[in-house]
C-alpha cells in the first residue's frame, strides 16, 4: 500500500515537470504569432516605444492598406499559389509515373539510374545555382514563373517516395490479373495504381507544395519583376523600405503566414505525418 | 477482342500488332517483356529529360564554371585554379565559413538536444492535451522562413524597444545591438533557426520513440533501472539511427543557410552574418563574378561532404 503511494506521488510530481516542460516549448513557439498579430495591429509609434505594446491596437486595416500600396499582395500570394500547386501537380504527376516504373518493370540500367538518382539527392541544390540561372536566362524565362516550376518539378526524393510505396502496396498479382484483361500498361497506372497511392500522394503533396511556397533563394535569383515575385520575395521587399513601418511589415508577414497556418490547423495531423514521415522513411 | 484503345503509347498495344516495316526482320512480335522494358523506360524518361536539362547539367556546368572568368554576359575566359586561389585566399570566405559553422552549432545543437527532451516529455505516458502540445510545437515549421526572419528581426531591434533588449533590461542587462556586433547577429541568427526547427526534430525523435517496444523497459524495471539507466541503455541506442539522421540533415541545412541572415542583415551583407551560401549569392548576383561564384559552391559541395560524414561519424559513436 505504501508503496503504491510513494509510486503514485512520483508521477504526480514528474508530470508536474513533464507539462512544466511543454508549456514552456508550446508558448515560446505560440508567442511569436501572437506577437506577429500584436504588431499587425499596432502603429509603428507604438511599437517603437519603451515599453512596446504587448496588446492588439486598432490599426489592423491601416497597416494592411499600407502593405497594399506597397506590395501587390494579393498577385504575389496568386503567383505563389500558382507555382506551388503547379509544381505539385508536375511532380505528384512524373514521380509516381516513374515511381511506377522503378517499382514494376524490369529494364536495363535500372539500378544504376535509380541508384544515381539517390546520390543526386545528396547534393546541395546551390552547386548547379549559377548554370541553372545560365540556362533560364538562355530560355528567356526570367521573370517567368516557368523559370520556377519545371525545374521544380525535378525532385528525387519524390520518386524513391512513390516507388517505395507502389512496391509494397501495388501486390503484382493486381497486375498480372490486369494485363489478362488486356490492359495497357498505361491504363494499369491510370486506373489501378493511381487510386491505390492515393495516401502517398498526400504526403509528398503537402511535402512539395510547403517547400515551393516558402522556397526563397531560387524564385529571389530568377524573379526581377514585380508582377513575378512570389509572396516571400514581395514580403523581404517590405522591409527593404526606406523608412521602416514595423507595423505595416508585420501586417504583411501575418496575413502572408496566417492562410498556411490555417491549413495546417485543419489538416495538422496528416501535416506533421507527411512533413516529418517523408525524412524518417528515407 | 474488345480492346482499349486509348492509349497512345505504340508500346502498350495488344497482340496481335502487325509488325511495323522497320522490325520486318524479325519475325517475332514484341514478348511482354520488351514492351515492359519499354514502358519503363519510356515512364521515366519524362523526369530523366528534366532531370537531365535542369539538374544534371548545372551540377556538372559549374565544375567547368569554376575554371573560368566570367560575368554572367560576355566571353568565358579560362583561368585555371584562379578562381579557387581567390576565394580560398579571400579572408570574407573564411569568415563566412566560420560563421555558418558558429551559427549551425549554436542553432542547431541545442535543437537537438532539446528536442529529445520534448519527444520525451510528449512521450510520458499520462499527459493530457497531447496533440494540442504536438499542434503548438510544430507550428512554427509551418512558417516560412521568410517570414521568421522578419518577425524575429523586429524581436532582434538594436533599440531598447526591441522585445530582446526589453526583455534584457528587465532581467537587469544592458541592451544588445542585435543587428550589427558579432555575437548579437549571430546569436539572433541562431535563434531563428532553432525556432522554426526545434518542433521539426521533436516529432521526428516522438516518432522513434514510439518505435520503442515498451517490454524493454519493463524487463529493465524489473531489473531495477533507473530512469537514467533506462534512458542511457535503452532509450539513446534505439534512437541512435534517428538521431543520425536528424543530425546529417542538421548538418546539411545549416551549411545552405542562406534565407534568415540576407533577411535579417538587408543588402548589405555585414560580415558579422555572411554565411557561406550568402557570399556564393554575393559574388554572383552582386559582384557578377560567375566563376569564384561556381568555385565557392564546389567549395561548399566538399565542405558539407566532409563535415557531414565528420557529424555522422561521431554521432555513430554516441553510447560505445
Amino acid at each position: 500500500m505504501g508503496s503504491r503511494k510513494t509510486e503514485a506521488k512520483k508521477i504526480t510530481f514528474s508530470n508536474i515537470i513533464v507539462y512544466g516542460v511543454l508549456m514552456i516549448a508550446a508558448i515560446l513557439s505560440i508567442f511569436p504569432f501572437y506577437w506577429m498579430f500584436v504588431m499587425a495591429t499596432n502603429h509603428n509609434s507604438a511599437i517603437n516605444s519603451v515599453p512596446p505594446a504587448f496588446i492588439p491596437g486598432k490599426e489592423l486595416v491601416t497597416n494592411f492598406q499600407n502593405v497594399l500600396s506597397n506590395i501587390d499582395f494579393f498577385g504575389a500570394m496568386w503567383n505563389s499559389l500558382i507555382v506551388s500547386t503547379l509544381t505539385t501537380l508536375g511532380v505528384l504527376f512524373l514521380c509516381s509515373l516513374a515511381g511506377f516504373s522503378f517499382a514494376k518493370f524490369q529494364f536495363k540500367g535500372k539500378n544504376v539510374l535509380f541508384v544515381f538518382l539517390l546520390v543526386t539527392m545528396m547534393v546541395p541544390p546551390q552547386l548547379g545555382l549559377i548554370p541553372q540561372y545560365y540556362i533560364i536566362t538562355k530560355l528567356d524565362w526570367v521573370n517567368d514563373l516557368k523559370a520556377i516550376i519545371i525545374p521544380g518539378m525535378i525532385d528525387a526524393f519524390g520518386i524513391f517516395w512513390m516507388r517505395q510505396y507502389i512496391s509494397s502496396n501495388v501486390p503484382d498479382e493486381l497486375m498480372d490479373a490486369a494485363k489478362i484483361d488486356g490492359c495497357s500498361n498505361f491504363r494499369i497506372y491510370w486506373n489501378i495504381t493511381v487510386p491505390v497511392i492515393i495516401p502517398a500522394f498526400a504526403t509528398l503533396a503537402i511535402i512539395k507544395f510547403m517547400y515551393m511556397w516558402n522556397d526563397f533563394l531560387w524564385p529571389l535569383v530568377v524573379l526581377r519583376d514585380e508582377s513575378s515575385y512570389t509572396i516571400q520575395i514581395a514580403l523581404r521587399n517590405l522591409i527593404d523600405n526606406y523608412v521602416r513601418d514595423n507595423g505595416m511589415i508585420l501586417s504583411g508577414t501575418f496575413w502572408a503566414t496566417v492562410p498556411l497556418i490555417i491549413i495546417f490547423l485543419l489538416f495538422n495531423r496528416l501535416f506533421i505525418q507527411s512533413l516529418t514521415q517523408g525524412a524518417v522513411k528515407s | 477482342m474488345a480492346q482499349p484503345q486509348i492509349q497512345p503509347d505504340a508500346d502498350t498495344k495488344h497482340e496481335p500488332v502487325k509488325p511495323s516495316p522497320k522490325k520486318k526482320r524479325s519475325p517475332f512480335h514484341f514478348s511482354e517483356k520488351t514492351k515492359d522494358a519499354i514502358s519503363g523506360y519510356l515512364y521515366i524518361s519524362p523526369f530523366y529529360i528534366l532531370f537531365a536539362i535542369f539538374g544534371l547539367f548545372p551540377m556538372l556546368f559549374s565544375f567547368y564554371l569554376g575554371f573560368q572568368k566570367w560575368n554572367g554576359l560576355g566571353e568565358m575566359e579560362y583561368v585555371g585554379l584562379q578562381n579557387f586561389k581567390f576565394v580560398l585566399a579571400d579572408p570574407i570566405f573564411w569568415k563566412s565559413l566560420l560563421n555558418t559553422v558558429v551559427i549551425g552549432v549554436i542553432g542547431t545543437l541545442p535543437q537537438l538536444l532539446i528536442g529529445i527532451i520534448l519527444a520525451y516529455a510528449l512521450n510520458s505516458a499520462l499527459i493530457r492535451f497531447k496533440s494540442v502540445f504536438r499542434v503548438s510545437i510544430f507550428m512554427p515549421y509551418v512558417t516560412s522562413t521568410v517570414a521568421v526572419a522578419i518577425v524575429f528581426g523586429v524581436m532582434f531591434n538594436n533599440q531598447d524597444f526591441g522585445l530582446m533588449n526589453v526583455v534584457f533590461n528587465w532581467l537587469g542587462f544592458d541592451s544588445v545591438n542585435w543587428g550589427t556586433s558579432e555575437w548579437g547577429v549571430k546569436l539572433a541568427i541562431s535563434t531563428m533557426v532553432f525556432w522554426r526547427w526545434v518542433g521539426y526534430n521533436t516529432i521526428i525523435y516522438l516518432a522513434g520513440l514510439q518505435g520503442i517496444p515498451n517490454d524493454l523497459y519493463e524487463a529493465a524495471k524489473i531489473d531495477g533501472a533507473s530512469i537514467r539507466q533506462q534512458i542511457q541503455y535503452i532509450t539513446i541506442p534505439m534512437l541512435k539511427p534517428i538521431i543520425i539522421l536528424t543530425v546529417f540533415l542538421s548538418t546539411i541545412g545549416a551549411m545552405q543557410l542562406f534565407t534568415e541572415p540576407l533577411v535579417f542583415l538587408g543588402r548589405s551583407f555585414r560580415e558579422e552574418g555572411i554565411t557561406v551560401v550568402l557570399y556564393l549569392y554575393r559574388e554572383a548576383f552582386s559582384n557578377m563574378a560567375f566563376g569564384t561564384a561556381s568555385a565557392t559552391a564546389i567549395i561548399l559541395f566538399v565542405i558539407i561532404i566532409v563535415l557531414s560524414s565528420i557529424n555522422v561519424f561521431f554521432t555513430n559513436r554516441i553510447g560505445k
